[in-house]
């Protein structure tokens, strides 16, 4: 008999969400592990954000509980579930006039009050924040003069210098290019390496999110469809079971991971020159 | 629904140490502008007084006549404007900065018609000559404003309410719940005998004419209260900005400090109207002069309150300096503040948001 290692996170326990009446989830079942990189995706209305927002308690589930490290999330004070745990929302407010240190340093919120002002730590860990993510050089700019790469860096800064041991983001690279999907995306599992942060996610791109991702959940009608590492999840039959998608899945010619090759209809697959 | 910034004028570079210097300087320039219209609005007026002669009253130097003006008249009516300046202007910004929106003032969640219903039923119902009037005026007129206002306040809020509160419903609720009570008010004054209907009209316009010294110390007692419990909420004011899932993120126990700072917001301007009548102009004009003054994210307090001072005593005593008769500062306020955010406003290269 071995012992098991991994400890639980986060967890959700018979959990049932509605949104507008709508039950997108009827007691659900999920774990966490601690300090691995969970990924869900689905099809578009699977209710991805739906639970990572239960998850981080933006959204008060209908029935059950989520527990974060064992305790009921909503029996925890919220200032102390927030040093616990960060959320980086599809889309946060950026603030006007405001400089991405001023930005970052709001990340520090839960652990300051009026009897405890700013200190020492809030200012070393925005500067740890800030080198992290490549922004110290432009710590002092306006954050609304910021490009979207540099805008969602100084964001995952600024949940950086919240140090919660658990990250949530939901869907942190849309509206990037590849490129910037790519850098924030190493960004995030490099802090998963360095800091043993355990992060939650919401991706889109299958096959960014096989490449970046300890384990995968597949979402779906209501519940989890498949669940494990990339290679066991990503098959042809969980992708047309999940996206109605017809697709091969071959190894990644730079990492090795599952590639999700869509499949055209017979005939379709060439151009058609009509002379 | 993003605050109202030109992000033309910003400083792209500039560190936030000397941002917050520069709120800094804008609350004391406002600061000295207030001591300097106050002195002003103690000397202007019908019988006229020199510097010189307040000065003498000051130090204990002035005529029995100089004394009863200055200390009756015209020192309880400065104050007073202050006071009720800085409570309107104080709860503009926070309204408009919880709900991030400059249209969300007080007079939108329905404060002020509120307000201006009770003492219109006061005047119509309760008035009848003028014999009675000044009695209404002193005590029950007031309460009576002050009742509406927190009625009010209290419906719209318990309207808006869908298992917490989402301030884009409040604003909407808000705007329905004026525009009953604006009717209904409207209602009751062409309904009225002139001379009841001529004191409401005067009372709905806002004017610093009829405060006294008893009409002060409620405003006062209201900010010495209510600005503390404003200032507590100012953290969580600036990570609001951020959006409601970040702010819960972050640790804001949200319907908490939004409840905090309507109550707050709805005090000051039910102590600021029950005192002066609805001032309506400045709740929503000082937050956004001083956000433009301080350049910051969000209208800053301290100086929001002192512009909304500027405003009432400065344009209360210009119109007993410089123009004939008495004419109430809330027409002032509305005739030159207004231009003057059309000005900021136009003066931006970015336009706003």
């Amino acid at each position: 008999m071995t012992t098991t290692t991994t400890t639980t996170a986060l967890a959700a326990r018979g959990v049932t969400l509605a949104y507008d009446g709508d039950p997108v989830f009827e007691g659900l079942d999920l774990e966490v592990e601690t300090g691995r990189v969970t990924t869900f995706i689905g099809a578009n209305g699977s209710g991805k954000s739906t639970l990572l927002k239960a998850l981080g308690r933006v959204l008060r589930p209908g029935s059950g509980t989520v527990e974060l490290d064992g305790a009921p999330i909503r029996s925890l004070p919220t200032r102390e579930v927030a040093r616990r745990l960060a959320i980086l929302p599809q889309k946060p407010l950026t603030p006007t006039a405001t400089s991405v240190r001023d930005l970052v340093a709001r990340g520090r919120h839960p652990h300051q009050s009026m009897f405890r002002p700013w200190t020492a730590a809030d200012a070393a860990a925005v500067d740890a924040a800030l080198a992290a993510t490549g922004m110290a050089a432009l710590a002092d700019r306006d954050a609304g003069s910021l490009s979207g790469g540099q805008l969602q860096r100084a964001w995952i800064a600024l949940v950086l210098a919240q140090e919660a041991p658990v990250v949530l983001l939901d869907e942190p690279t849309t509206f990037l290019d590849l490129t910037h999907q790519l850098d924030v995306l190493r960004l995030v599992r490099s802090i998963n390496r360095t800091r043993g942060t355990t992060v939650v996610m919401v991706l889109h791109d299958l096959s960014l999110a096989a490449r970046y991702s300890d384990r995968l959940v597949v979402l779906g009608r209501g519940r989890v469809l498949a669940d494990g590492a990339p290679w066991d999840v990503l098959t042809p039959e969980v992708l047309r079971d999940a996206f109605d998608l017809d697709a091969r899945v071959v190894p990644d010619p730079s990492c090795g991971t599952p590639l999700v090759v869509p499949v055209e209809p017979a005939g379709d697959h060439a151009p058609v020159w009509v002379g | 629904m993003t605050a109202t910034v030109d992000r033309g004028t910003l400083d792209r570079g500039t560190p936030p140490a000397l941002r917050r210097g520069r709120v800094l300087a804008a609350t004391l320039t406002c600061l000295v502008a207030v001591v300097l219209a106050g002195l002003y609005g103690i000397t202007a007026g019908s019988s006229s007084l020199t510097v010189a002669d307040v000065a003498a009253v000051l130090v204990g130097q002035g005529t029995g006549g100089q004394e009863l003006i200055v200390y009756q008249l015209r020192m309880p009516r400065v104050v007073g404007g202050i006071l009720v300046g800085a409570a309107l202007g104080l709860a503009g910004a926070l309204t408009q900065t919880f709900a991030r929106n400059p249209l969300a003032t007080p007079d939108i969640l329905g404060v002020t018609s509120g307000a201006s219903f009770g003492a219109v039923l006061a005047i119509v119902v309760g008035g009848g000559t003028y014999a009675v009037a000044p009695g209404l005026l002193t005590l029950g007129l007031p309460a009576m404003a002050a009742l509406g206002a927190l009625v009010t306040s209290a419906v719209v809020y318990g309207l808006a309410w869908r298992g917490g509160i989402d301030s884009f419903r409040l604003i909407l609720i808000g705007i329905g719940t004026t525009a009953a009570l604006t009717g209904l008010t409207q209602y009751m004054v062409a309904r009225a005998q002139i001379t009841e209907a001529g004191a409401a009209t005067q009372w709905l316009v806002g004017s610093l004419s009829g405060i006294s010294w008893a009409s002060v110390w409620p405003v006062l007692a209201a900010l010495v209260v209510l600005a503390p419990l404003a200032w507590s909420q100012v953290r969580d004011l600036g990570i609001g900005q951020l959006g409601d899932e970040v702010s819960i993120g972050l640790g804001v126990s949200l319907q908490r400090h939004r409840l905090l700072v309507i109550l707050c917001a709805v005090l000051l301007v039910a102590a600021a109207v029950s005192a002066s009548g609805p001032i309506e102009f400045v709740a929503f004009v000082a937050p956004q002069i001083a956000l433009r003054l301080a350049r910051t994210d969000r209208p800053p307090l301290a100086a929001s309150a002192l512009v909304g001072a500027l405003v009432v005593v400065g344009g209360d005593g210009l119109a007993r300096g410089l123009l004939p008769g008495e004419v109430p500062v809330g027409i002032i306020t509305a005739v030159v503040g207004a231009p003057y955010l059309i000005w900021l406003l136009t003066r931006s290269r970015g336009g706003s948001a």
